[in-house]
């Protein structure tokens, strides 16, 4: 296949970035989408140009760092899946490829397609746990029995990796999806319900601070999230979050 | 310098509780005066992190990804082990740990992994407390599944993403204590050296991965988990980031490097599909549980399958050969890692490969789908001889267990797994060797310790499925927090350790000279294209069967590589800002010398062993002929190297390992 690609550049932080076009030919059905910018980049190094920076680590699509906004839609058009896991055969001969970065004004540019999303994890520091030590004295696991549907749901909201396609997906950069997973996890588990108050103020006032925005409930972070987290986990964490506050 | 494993005296079931019970304690008061860095935030290093700084110390953690939580440890799939014994099937401590020293094919130390095996059961319990969401019965209680080389079910699970799971564990007791401000968090900071002062590890260089800068990290004691080192071979189901470049730093200022041929080549990942492959996937050992590996047992049908005009679903049962049902009935298809391994690249060595290159095999759930789908017909009350709802049903179950992982296989191969068997090879997963570590985790470098995949104490020569999720978190959670204790109980006085003396300024000097040199070398090929062809020459003779001929040349070529690379890389770009291309070019350095002291390591040890397999050394006649052959006279060691500038120098000093509670005997899985 032989495509062209619009990608965003950007120096860094400060620059104003644009769009700039590439052209890739000889590109099999079977590569990555990656491993398309891989050649990509080797062309330009070898051309003595400045190799496209972005993020990437695993190639697995867990390990949530891969971060690239193609055609308009987080992770590609593809679905269930991060951009490592995007396949060319997803495109044909010939088309015209958008690549640009994950856009939202807590996710600032470092450069080109690479962000900035240390916000998640100033989230996850506000509340993202359950206060115990290690000590080798915690009670024996099966001393907590969970019933299975429980379980699953906690396991199906823990399965988040982080990536930031529901705020790159969300006309109002809301994170609520990714808060309200590790909210929901917990709170489903009786480990975690004896903090489960601080933890969903202190992780929402953590989120409003880092400038997300509010969620309206338009659901496109549910369609572009590579892990299929589903909204029941923003509506368990609005109750939580009612609950708590009238506590408080 | 004589190597000391310091393991404490007394019964082997005695010597972790006596060695706690003696060793000297930093009372709270004191932690607070104390620093402590951990490189790497994976298992092992978040594990730590966390626990250090539970415990009062300061901590400063360092990874190059963009957060702790996107380290490697976060891709393990199938599952960690424990003895529990919830499933009442036999297992015991003893067991655990007769299992991993027989699955490490008798090249682990004793103590460590006995050690390994008591705490184990801690983990889960901890991890369950933190909230790690296991799978569950549904009467509420853990469910467990079996793993390789075992012939019990202790292996804890969460669906196919385990590592995941418990990486979040991790990482959430470290956001606990770097919400409290006990832990500081250096996110996209590579570590580039160690700094030694008056024979002590006090601390290390890194780079700011975004703006380049050159920092200096002072601290009384310095932790490395920062994984393995599969990414010498190029392509290796490690994470594009993974290196060895923390262990071959620490190895340069005095650690000696442990066993490096050791390598785990895991038996069931996606096939290379071609010349642009930037790495390979793992598909859990897990699916072994349930799936059956086989060939075509004539070769008229290879090639129909290969020229498909045949589906694999259409070869009838008595034309396909389950390899490793025919050859190891006692274990079957659970055999271990290495040993499976072995046997795919046997048969397609033999002209029996199912893909166009040769070189894959057969994973097929047909049977397991069956076998499922009638269960759950029964369950239901419904008719078990409806071959379509047989299948639905079984395909649900199945789904349940691997969903995740059919849906990885079906994105990278476009063929659903579901319907038709997977394919896959062997392939570079995970490092055994490692730096050397006595019985506390510290190195020979006095207050610099390696835990995790890092070091090489527990696994021997091949690592036991789930395994290695259970060492990482023994490691930092129940293990190191005690012997660093013991060290750091003489640095109550010390003060601060300054960051401006001549040790410092050497260690900046190194790290600053590597990269002007490698900025301003302007040669003519790119960083990759070396990664490439080491990983090529690694593959090709320092890969699944070794023999002395391949690795001699492989030592000539490495080294002339390396060569090639100094004078001709080119590194676009500058230090004074983000540039993976700069990042990368140091990562495939220390791999280029690295790589030639494996390919020495194996090119020495004159036996078979787990993951080492060497040609000369098989099994010529009787039941295991053809099986690999242990030199237990000449070989039962530690090979621990000493860096003395070129690889080729290194010197060799031995562990001699000692079997005092498990008999040496040959591996038999048949």
């Amino acid at each position: 296949m032989n495509l062209t690609l619009k990608i965003w550049r950007q120096k860094n932080a400060n620059d104003k970035g644009g769009l700039v076009d590439y052209k890739v030919t000889d590109v099999s059905p079977d590569m990555s989408f990656l491993e398309m910018l891989d050649v990509l980049n080797e062309d330009l190094i070898n051309k003595n140009e400045e190799p496209v920076a972005f993020d990437h680590d695993c190639r697995e699509g867990i390990c949530g760092m891969c971060s690239l906004y193609i055609n308009g839609e987080a992770h590609g058009p593809d679905r269930g899946i991060t951009t490592c896991q995007l396949h060319m055969r997803m495109f044909k001969d010939g088309d015209t490829i958008y690549i640009e970065p994950f856009r939202a004004a807590a996710f600032p540019v470092i450069k080109d397609l690479v962000v900035d999303r240390s916000a998640f994890d100033r989230i996850q520091h506000a509340g993202g746990f359950i206060s115990v030590n290690t000590s080798g004295n915690t009670i024996d696991a099966n001393a907590i029995p969970v019933n299975k549907h429980d379980a699953d749901k906690a396991f199906d909201a823990a399965t988040c990796i982080g990536c930031g396609a529901c705020v790159a997906s969300c006309k109002n950069s809301s994170a609520m999806l990714f808060v309200s997973a590790k909210v929901s996890q917990f709170a489903l588990l009786p480990q975690g319900k004896i903090e489960a108050t601080d933890r969903v103020l202190n992780m929402v006032k953590q989120m409003d601070e880092e400038g997300f925005g509010n969620c309206t409930n338009t659901g496109a972070c549910e369609v572009e999230c590579p892990k299929g987290i589903s909204l029941e986990n923003i509506a368990r964490m609005n109750r939580e979050y009612l609950k708590a506050s009238l506590k408080g | 310098m004589a190597l000391d494993s310091k393991i404490p005296e007394g019964p082997i079931a005695d010597k972790w509780t006596n060695y706690k019970n003696n060793i000297n304690l930093v009372n709270p008061a004191n932690k607070r005066n104390i620093d402590v860095i951990v490189v790497g935030t994976g298992l092992a290093g978040g594990s730590a992190a966390a626990t250090l700084a539970e415990l009062g110390y300061n901590v400063k953690a360092f990874c190059f990804q963009d957060s702790p939580r996107r380290a490697h440890s976060i891709a393990a799939q199938g599952g960690i082990n424990a003895a529990k014994n919830y499933q009442g099937d036999g297992d015991s401590v003893y067991r655990l740990f007769y299992d991993t020293v027989k699955g490490g094919d008798y090249r682990s130390r004793e103590a460590n992994v006995y050690r390994l095996a008591e705490v184990s059961a801690n983990i889960i319990d901890q991890c369950v407390a933190q909230g790690v969401p296991f799978a569950r019965e549904y009467g509420g209680y853990l469910d467990n599944r079996s793993f390789g080389g075992v012939l019990v079910s202790r292996t804890f699970y969460a669906a196919g993403q385990t590592g995941q799971q418990l990486l979040l564990g991790a990482y959430s007791a470290m956001n606990r204590q770097i919400g409290r401000g006990k832990i500081k968090m250096y996110n996209r900071h590579e570590m580039l050296d160690v700094v030694v002062v008056d024979g002590k590890a006090r601390g290390i260089i890194t780079r700011n991965l975004i703006t380049g800068e050159i920092e200096r990290h002072s601290a009384h004691a310095v932790v490395l988990g920062t994984g393995g080192y599969g990414n010498v071979f190029f392509l290796s189901t490690n994470a594009m980031g993974s290196n060895v470049t923390a262990a071959w730093k620490a190895h340069k200022r005095g650690a000696y490097f442990a066993n490096p041929c050791y390598t785990q080549i895991h038996p069931t990942c996606i096939p290379v599909s071609g010349e642009h492959q930037s790495k390979l996937t793992l598909m859990s050992e897990s699916l072994r549980n349930d799936g059956r590996i086989w060939v075509p047992k004539h070769k008229k049908d290879v090639e129909a399958i290969r020229n498909k005009t045949l589906k694999p679903k259409d070869i009838k049962e008595e034309d396909r050969d389950y390899y490793l049902e025919r050859r190891y009935p006692a274990f079957g298809n659970l055999v271990p890692r290495d040993v499976a391994s072995r046997a795919a690249k046997e048969r397609c060595d033999a002209g029996y490969g199912v893909n166009a290159t040769g070189e894959a095999v057969f994973l097929d759930f047909a049977s397991a789908i069956e076998r499922y789908g009638k269960e759950q017909a029964t369950v239901r009350h419904l008719d078990i001889n409806d071959a379509a709802l047989v299948k639905k049903l079984g395909q649900e179950v199945v789904k349940n267990k691997y969903g995740n992982l059919f849906q990885m296989y079906e994105k990278i191969v476009d063929q659903n797994p579901y319907e038709t068997p997977m394919m896959i090879y062997p392939a570079v997963h995970y490092t055994m060797g490692g730096i050397w570590v006595d019985y506390n985790l510290m190195t020979t470098v006095p207050g610099l310790y390696a835990i995790g995949e890092a070091n090489f104490s527990d696994h021997g020569a091949n690592r036991l499925g789930a395994s290695a999720l259970m060492q990482g978190l023994a490691d930092g959670y129940f293990v190191l927090p005690y012997t660093i204790g013991d060290y750091l109980a003489a640095d109550i006085r010390t003060g601060k350790i300054p960051t401006d003396t001549p040790e410092f300024d050497e260690a900046e000097k190194n790290v600053r000279d590597q990269i002007n040199h490698l900025i301003n070398n302007n040669g003519k090929y790119s960083v990759d294209h070396f990664h490439k062809k080491l990983g090529k020459i690694m593959w090709n003779k320092v890969g699944m069967a070794r023999n002395v001929k391949g690795l001699t040349e492989a030592i000539q070529e490495i080294k002339e590589l390396r060569a090639e690379f100094w004078k001709d890389v080119k590194v676009p770009g500058t230090n004074e800002e983000f540039n993976e291309e700069l990042a990368k070019a140091g990562r495939v350095a220390d791999f280029l010398e690295l790589g030639e002291l494996f390919a020495k390591d194996a090119l020495h040890r004159e036996e078979s062993c787990g993951g080492h397999f060497r040609e000369d050394a098989v099994e010529e006649s009787g039941e295991q002929k053809g099986e690999a052959k242990r030199d237990d006279e000449n070989f039962a060691y530690v090979a621990a190297w000493e860096y003395k500038g070129e690889p080729s120098e290194a010197v060799l000093h031995k562990e001699q390992l000692e079997f005092k509670d498990i008999e040496l005997k040959q591996r038999s899985y048949k």
